[in-house]
Formats: C-alpha cells, structure tokens, sequence
C-alpha cells in the first residue's frame, strides 16, 4: 500500500511544512503520493512534483478547493483513501482542521501531532503542553496522522514525480468562504524560519515591537509573540508562539520580555539555541534559555541591535 | 436557539504534568483538575449568545467518569441551564466521544454546538471536527468571533496566515480559540443556584456506540532536558557568545 501525503500551499507555492512531512513519511513503507487540492493551482502543483521521494502527484483543481474547507477537502480524501496505508498532513491550521474529519468519516482514531515514527503503527507525540511525551500505537487498519513539522528535517526539491489529475467533485455546500485577512510579509515563515525574535508582555505595546523588527531585519528573522502580547493586541494571532499556537524551533530564538509560561515554552522549547532577555532574574524563561541577560529590554534590544 | 457545550475535566493549566517513574502513563496524583480552558470560552460564548437574547437554553456534556460533575457544576455555575454527564471509566479516546456526543446531539438537536479546539491534557484536537464529521454538520473552527446571523453561523477563524471568515449553515460546530472571548468568573450565588440546576447522568453503553481505544500507550517518558545554559553580564558578552561559541550569527 501506498503513503498520501496531504500537501499544505496556497495554490501558487507548496508550504515547506509539505516537505516536511514527505521526510516523515519516509519513514514508512509503500510509494509516497502528494495530493494538491486547490483552485488554479498548478503553481503548486509543479513544485509538489519537484519534492524528492515522492513517486505521485494527484491533482484537485477545482473551485470547491480553493480555500481549503474542511467538510470538501475531508470528503475528497476519503473518496481516494482506499489505496492508502497511512494518510498524512502537517499539524498546520489546515491539517488540523480537516485531518479528524478525515479520521472520523472513516472510522479511525486520529494521531495528532507526531515527533517521531517508531515503525508503522507505532509513533511518538508530545502529550500536556510537551512535558511528557507519550509512544502510541494504533490499532486501525489505516492511519490518519498529523506531524509536527519542526520534528522532520524538509525533503529536498531535486525530485520528477508523475502528475495525475483527479476528476473529483466535493461540494458539500454547507460552508462557504467570505473573507481572510492574511498578513504580506517579507519576512521568513515563523515554522520554518531559522532565526526567530519573539516580544512578549513586557513589550508595553505594539509600537515597541519596532524595536524587534530591527534586530530581526539584520538577522533575518521572523517575528513572534508570546499569547499575552497577542491577547493584549499589540500584535496579531498569526505571531503567537505555544502550546496553542505555533511550534517553532529555529537556529535561534530569542525571547524577549517573555516570562516562560508552561505553555509558551511547549512552542519554542526544541530551539537549537534559547536567548532571553528579561529583568527579572527569577524569570522561568532562563532555565531553558542557553544565554540568558537579565536587563531592561528598552535598553538592550537597541543595544544588540546597534552591536550586530 | 438551543447550544449544547461539550466540556472537559483536565488537569489545572497551571501544573507541570510529569510522567510516571515507571513511564507507564502520567502521573496524575493528588493535582489539580479543572475545566479545560478552552471549554470555558466555549461555555462563555453560550452564556453571552443567551445574555444577548440568541439563545434559549444552554446544555452542558461531558462524557468522564462521576468526578467530572464537578465541572459540570462549573459550567452551570457560569450560566448553563442544565448539564448532562455520559458516564464511563475508560480513558476514551477523541473518536469514542465525538460518537458519544452524536448520541447527544440525537437526543437534544441542538441549533449550534461549541467546544473548546483542544483539550490541554492530550493535546489532540480533534473532537469537534470528528463530531462534526459524524453529525454531517459544518465545522467551524479555532474561532475568534462567533455571529448568528439567521440560519447561518459566521466565524472568523485563526488561521496559520492571520484570520480567515466563513460563513456555515445551523446546526453546526464551533470550536473555540482563546481570543474568542474572556470568561467570567462564577459568583459565589451563581455557584450556590448551580447547586439547584438539573444534572443528568446517563450511562456510556446506553448510547451503543464503540468506545474501545484504538491507540494503546505504551510509555510515557519525560521530554529530552535541557542543558542548563549560562547568564551574560553584557549585550557584548551576549554577541560574542552567539557568534563564537554558539555560532548561530555571523
Ligand atoms: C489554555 C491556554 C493556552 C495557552 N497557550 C499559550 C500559547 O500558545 N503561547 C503563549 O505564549 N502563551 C499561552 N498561554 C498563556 C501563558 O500561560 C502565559 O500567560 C503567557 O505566555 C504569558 O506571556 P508573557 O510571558 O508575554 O507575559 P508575562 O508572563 O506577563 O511576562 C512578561 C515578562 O516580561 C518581563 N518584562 C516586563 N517588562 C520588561 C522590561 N522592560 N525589560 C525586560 N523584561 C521585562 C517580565 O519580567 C515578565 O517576565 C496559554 C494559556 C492557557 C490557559
């Protein structure tokens, strides 16, 4: 049997979550197929094709897919389950969503979020906010999964898979997209990015977190937030790093007025390199943080900025 | 308009859970237990539709064993009517109680059900779309802004990009995020009234649904442990350590 993997993109570019996840499923047995469900979407469906070890491209171009609703995506994929050992997607927003819809109309429990794949019913996942991680092995005859991409190194492009278009119509009509506000930046991707600067509480407002995107200018960074700064308006939801938000781990983090909440490290814990600064030396963000500078953030960010 | 909310009884949020020593499963002795928070939005969002004259009655599940009715009184104490504990003693997985709540759901028909998008025990986030996939009804998830407009339901959701907005027929399901609103706190009259209102206790195997786990755990070991790191006097000290000894700047 086959691996599908549910590819993340949005129409014109494949997320690199995707590559993500074909690393992921390498891991286990059988040819990997990518599926692309999207509208107008052969810019993504070109790059999928390009993903090394994947033997299949299927093909969704229809407008029902265009904004990824979960109750026609879901049915779309239960309608080419059957070749399929095992079905995967990121734990993106996207993933999450449609994946236990997936899971549930075919009567299999779901895996959510998986670090690590010990053979192929038996996988790893963080369980309480990544304080403990649990090993679980599932007894359904297919397997609806969801990976937690930072866990998986992204598969290279040097790939040539064969495209197959599909000739599968899912409108269930009972959603309907009216609008997204997605933030434009230049800036790189917070899950995929290599270094990360991250305003918490302590920023006072969102005109302050200037201060960070000059740090993060010269390094590259993206910029995140802790829940209380998003919460507090200063910036919006997509910035928020946790347990409930986004998982990261970049080359460098670098926590900035953030205390270390359980949940804010279950996001940001796996960095490769931990800095926070914080004046408050009792501070919970120090006892994961690799360098830790106890100091005013209004002083010190416009120090490092002015020292990189 | 008739809400049902599916609740939870998890562990305090604010407890580090760690695993047993035997790493057979987690250690849950004498901690904290609470509505997840999650299902307080959930519960919230119910009280404010009734408080604004949308809804009628607010139904509170939850599917655990008798401990539970404990945050079932929570969530009557913070405005539900009536509450309804679907009793088991197994450790059902999220599959198990999307099909518990569907039984649920049959018996009530509720216009509109929300519940929290995760529980911060198991982290899975999955039972509102498996409900959702099981009752064949629309789906709308991680809300951040919940209107009744008619027969309609309109959600902006927070999305990976920023917030997306839909618009799904009723009956349908909400899962809620954590901006969607910021609960109250239960007066102590409140909790008293709780007391008073009706809580239902039905059976688990009265519903006839398959229940069994499908995923077995077999272990749980604490996360890999940080090595302790180092404070730095100076911004300076902080650069020259990152570009030389970390090596992670240039
Ligand atoms: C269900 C649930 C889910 C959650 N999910 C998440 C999540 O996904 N992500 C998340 O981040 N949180 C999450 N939280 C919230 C979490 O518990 C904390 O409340 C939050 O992370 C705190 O944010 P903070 O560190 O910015 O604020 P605070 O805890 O208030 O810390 C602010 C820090 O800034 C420091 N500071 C203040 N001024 C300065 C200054 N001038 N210079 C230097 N330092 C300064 C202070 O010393 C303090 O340590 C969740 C909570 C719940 C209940």
């Amino acid at each position: 049997m086959s691996i599908l993997v549910i590819a993340e993109h949005d129409n014109e570019e494949i997320k690199a979550s995707t590559n993500n996840v074909v690393t992921a499923a390498t891991n286990l047995e059988g040819d990997i197929h990518v599926l692309v469900a999207g509208s107008n979407c052969s810019g993504a469906k070109d790059q999928a094709a390009k993903i090394s070890g994947v033997a299949k491209v299927l093909v969704a171009d229809s407008p029902e897919y265009e904004h990824c609703l979960a109750e026609n995506i879901a049915d779309l994929i239960v309608a080419i389950s059957a070749d399929y050992s095992h079905i995967l997607s990121p734990a993106t927003t996207n993933g999450k969503n449609y994946m236990p819809r997936v899971s549930a109309l075919l009567d299999v429990a779901q895996i959510s979020d998986i670090t690590a794949i010990e053979s192929s019913d038996t996988f790893e996942r963080p369980i309480y906010a990544g304080n403990c991680i649990a090993t679980v092995q599932n007894s359904d005859t297919k397997k609806v999964i969801t990976v937690r991409t930072t866990a998986f190194d992204a598969a290279q492009n040097d790939g040539s898979a064969e495209v197959v278009d599909l000739q599968e119509s899912h409108n269930l009509g009972i959603s309907e997209f009216i609008k997204e506000e997605i933030a434009e930046s230049d800036r790189p991707e917070l899950t995929s990015a290599d270094v990360i600067i991250s305003g918490g509480r302590g920023m006072q407002n969102g005109d302050n977190f200037k201060i960070l995107e000059s740090v993060a200018d010269k390094l590259g960074a993206a910029i995140g937030a802790s829940r209380a700064a998003v919460d507090s308006g200063f910036v919006p939801n997509d910035y928020q790093v946790g347990q409930t938000g986004k998982i990261v781990a970049p080359n460098l983090y670098i926590a900035v007025g953030i205390s270390g909440a359980i949940q804010h490290l279950a996001g940001m814990k796996d960095s490769k390199v931990i800095v926070a600064i914080n004046k408050d030396e009792d501070a919970p963000i120090f006892q994961v943080a690799d360098y830790g500078l106890v100091a005013d953030l209004f002083t010190a960010v416009p120090e490092l900025d002015a020292k990189l | 308009m008739k809400i049902l909310v599916p609740i939870k009884r998890v562990v305090d949020y604010n407890v580090k859970v760690r695993p047993k020593a035997d790493e057979s499963g987690v250690d849950l002795n004498n901690v904290k237990m609470a509505i997840n928070p999650f299902c307080e939005i959930a519960v919230e969002e119910a009280v404010r539709l009734k408080e604004g004259g949308t809804a009628t009655e607010i139904i509170a599940v939850t599917v655990g064993s008798s401990a539970s009715q404990e945050q079932l009184r929570t969530a009557l104490a913070l405005g539900a009517d009536r509450a309804i504990l679907v009793e088991t003693d197994i450790e059902v997985e999220p599959l198990a109680i999307a099909k518990l709540l569907k039984g649920v759901v049959e018996k009530e028909s509720p216009d509109l059900v929300i519940l929290g998008k995760q529980a911060i025990d198991g982290d899975n986030n999955q039972t509102s779309q498996m409900l959702a996939a099981l009752t064949g009804y629309a789906q709308a998830t991680f809300a951040s802004e919940l209107k009744i407009e008619g027969e309609k339901a309109l959600v902006t959701r927070e999305v990976d990009g920023g917030l997306q907005t839909i618009s799904v027929n009723l009956p349908c399901i909400v899962s809620t995020d954590l901006r969607l609103n910021e609960p109250r706190y239960a007066s102590l009259p409140n909790i008293m009234k709780a007391k008073q209102k009706p809580l239902d206790v039905i059976e688990a195997v009265s519903l006839g649904v398959d229940i069994e786990p499908r995923n077995k755990t077999l272990k749980v070991s604490p996360p890999p442990v940080r090595e302790a790191g180092i404070i730095v006097e100076t911004v300076d000290d902080l650069v020259d350590k990152l570009k030389n000894e970390a090596k992670v700047i240039t």
